[in-house]
């Protein structure tokens, strides 16, 4: 297989940094998503991570919370969040798409065939969040057959010899944790974030993505500094969860959003 | 995952679970990073003092003159001669402190917590007799205590929640989800998430990521112990059958796993058979669910063909949980142990005869237990023994029978 579309992101421009929006699938219904992985992209976004909704988001704040009791409130499936890049990929080939979500959907599915109709549909990397390296052996091995990436977090609570051994099984990008608490929680040091991510690097051989508690171009732009990929979620989320019934302020809040992320860590980069 | 049932040799007591907490395919930890390293302190420090005789010494020592252990093995001998059958012998964790089973394991854990440094505990309750217990530890030893309980189950369960107020806990209601057990677990989680430095979590049944559902089967293992030498003390032998309810399943596997290289103890784990288990409506995922990752551990759970949890319903809320402890589902899978449902109607009938038969007002968690036992009894003969764990006393639930007859208290 060639380059995957993760890789090539990073490689496109080394003094780019990566925009990756986090969006729950299906919320507030699944053509939306699809609509609104189009709008991302045109604001800047590399990367998509997509929310695969679960009952039980243990790791989450209220408001992927909400997000995800919204999208089940329509039966949203495993198999249509996937089916739904694969709808995305028919316009768009270049922006890759990394699943997030818990195990529970994917233990159902089957690891094989999830890998399977993941990496058919054009989907480029997984993270499943209550799934640590330690037990994931049998699905990154699924993952690794079909060329998909497994992406792992990284906490500030990580010890350095797990920071070692999570390096060595991750591909694609490490997902650094910046906070300690749940999706959503503002309590970011910039400069402690900035020496932990110079502290995984020394380790990684892959590019180091920072998420969790960033709210603003502001936000941003400072973490973009030190981290490869700044991942945000929650603020996203929120727009879906003020605008989700009126399209039109939907996608221009999202835009806006995004956008003035994009620029804002382009201005950083360019100084 | 590899669902072929290993074959199982040796000892079963010993050699569960592996060193990451493995119960053959069950068990694990399935969490967020950020937990990773509270959790392998707290597996550290638990195969540290387990084996320490200093806090074997000091768990003993609160059992007897906290708790007020042993507790007896009780001959039912009219509620027995009423069914004509096999004996029915009633172990008695109603008479504990609290008025369940669930002390034996706060106790142990609070211990632990003192060692480790933790002053502030979190924990989930369903029913609120953990919330009790836990709060009632925390009191003991002058410990912050914050319990979540869903929105749902602060209705039901009213008495338990001024109690654990009384003790000084603070009680955060979860409005998340399907507001009860599993919501109060998963803002558990996320409390713990956010405060690792200080926080010890108090689960309060056999399940979460290891080291958790082998710690609280060695808290409560107290039980099947007492079990064992009250039988051979009351009848020269060990007793036929075990029979526990199972909700997350720690009163259950605590009264089983002294048993478990006993092959001669047949063991019975009775969960929540609600309207019956034929309408999808009730909280038995052994009986009826399947394997799937939940809450840090796989287990067998209730969930759809998506991989959703699903509600469960249960008239007693203790066992309104749609996951159980991962050595349960091992157990089920070797066929070591047995698992079966009692419907919400079998156990208020057990409960309103326990009451007027032998004077013993049950939790009505602990009524499934008795109300299989009741089932078997007349089949058996009078030679056979039973022992039917009543994990807890039924004040806590006066106002659920109440409701259910239509009087007001
Ligand atoms: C009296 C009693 N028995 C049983 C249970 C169920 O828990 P477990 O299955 O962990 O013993 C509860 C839970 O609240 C309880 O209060």
């Amino acid at each position: 297989m060639s380059q995957s579309r993760i890789a090539a992101s990073f490689a496109k421009d080394s003094n780019r940094k990566l925009l990756v929006p986090y969006i729950t699938a299906g919320d507030p219904n699944l053509d939306t998503t699809l609509d609104l992985m189009h709008t991302l992209v045109k604001a800047g976004a590399d990367v998509i991570e997509l929310g695969i909704p679960f009952s039980d988001p243990m790791a989450d704040g209220p408001v992927i919370q909400a997000a995800c009791e919204r999208a089940l409130k329509n039966n949203v499936t495993l198999v249509q969040v996937i089916e739904t890049v694969k709808r995305f990929r028919e316009t768009n080939n270049e922006t890759a798409v990394v699943l997030m979500g818990y195990m529970n959907p994917v233990e159902i599915l089957g690891y094989k065939k999830f890998a399977g109709l993941a990496s058919e549909a054009g989907v480029d990397g997984v993270l499943t969040v209550d799934l640590p390296p330690e037990e994931a052996d049998e699905l990154v091995a699924e993952l690794d057959a079909v060329g998909l990436d497994s992406i792992f977090l990284l906490s500030p609570t990580t010890p350095d010899s797990r920071v070692k051994h999570v390096c060595e099984k991750a591909s694609g990008y490490i997902y650094y944790v910046s906070l300690k608490g749940v999706t959503g929680a503002a309590n970011l040091d910039t400069a402690e974030v900035a020496s932990k991510v110079e502290h995984i690097k020394s380790f990684a051989n892959i590019p180091v993505a920072v998420g969790f508690g960033i709210r603003d171009a502001e936000s941003a732009a400072a973490i973009s500094v030190t981290a490869d990929a700044i991942v945000v979620g929650s603020v996203l989320v929120s727009l879906v969860a003020d605008h989700g019934d009126n399209p039109d302020q939907l996608h221009q809040s999202m835009f806006d959003t995004v956008n003035a992320m994009r620029l804002a860590m382009d201005e950083t980069g360019a100084a | 995952m590899n669902t072929a049932v290993e074959s199982v040799e040796g000892n079963l007591s010993q050699q569960y679970p592996d060193s990451r907490g493995h119960f053959g395919i069950y068990g694990g930890s399935f969490i967020a990073e950020t937990l990773m390293d509270p959790v392998s302190e707290l597996q550290e420090a638990y195969a540290r003092y387990r084996l320490d005789n200093e806090f074997i010494a000091e768990f003993e020592w609160e059992l007897k003159n906290f708790v007020g252990r042993p507790n007896p093995l009780y001959h039912a001998r009219r509620m027995s001669e009423e069914l004509g059958g096999a004996q029915i012998w009633l172990k008695r964790e109603d008479l504990n402190h609290t008025g369940a089973h669930k002390i034996n394991n706060t106790v142990g854990q609070a211990l632990l917590a003192r060692r480790m440094g933790k002053k502030r505990i979190i924990a989930e309750t369903g029913a609120g007799q953990h919330g009790v217990a836990t709060a009632t530890v925390c009191a003991r030893w002058g410990m912050e205590c914050i319990v979540y309980m869903g929105e749902e189950d602060i209705v039901r369960q009213a008495p338990n929640v001024f109690r654990m107020k009384l003790l000084g806990a603070k009680v955060v209601p979860v409005t998340s989800g399907s507001r009860t057990l599993k919501d109060a677990l998963n803002e558990a989680m996320r409390d713990w998430v956010g405060n690792v430095d200080d926080t010890f979590y108090i689960i309060g049944t056999a399940a979460g990521p290891h080291p958790y559902p082998a710690m609280v089967r060695d808290f409560n293992s107290v039980i099947g112990k007492e079990i064992k030498e009250q039988s051979l003390e009351h009848t020269g032998r060990l007793p036929d059958a075990v029979i526990a309810c199972v909700g997350g399943g720690s009163n259950a596997i605590g009264a089983f796993h002294p048993f478990l290289d006993d092959k001669e103890v047949e063991l019975i784990g009775v969960e929540a058979g609600g309207d019956g288990l034929e309408t999808g409506r009730h909280a038995a995922p052994l009986s009826a669910g399947k394997p799937g990752v939940l809450h840090g551990n796989r287990t067998y759970l209730m969930e759809d063909e998506a991989g959703q949890i699903i509600e469960t319903h249960s008239v007693s809320a203790g066992l309104d949980y749609p996951g159980v402890g991962p050595e349960h589902s091992w157990l089920k899978d070797i066929g070591r142990a047995k698992y079966v449902a009692a419907t919400d109607a079998e156990a208020l009938d057990a409960t309103h005869k326990l009451c007027r038969i032998e004077g013993i007002i049950p939790a009505l968690e602990s009524a499934h237990a008795l109300a299989y036992a009741m089932n078997i009894a007349p089949s058996l003969g009078t030679d056979k023994n039973i022992v039917v764990n009543l994990s807890g006393r039924g004040d806590k639930d006066i106002n659920t029978l109440a409701d259910i007859e239509g009087i007001t208290l």
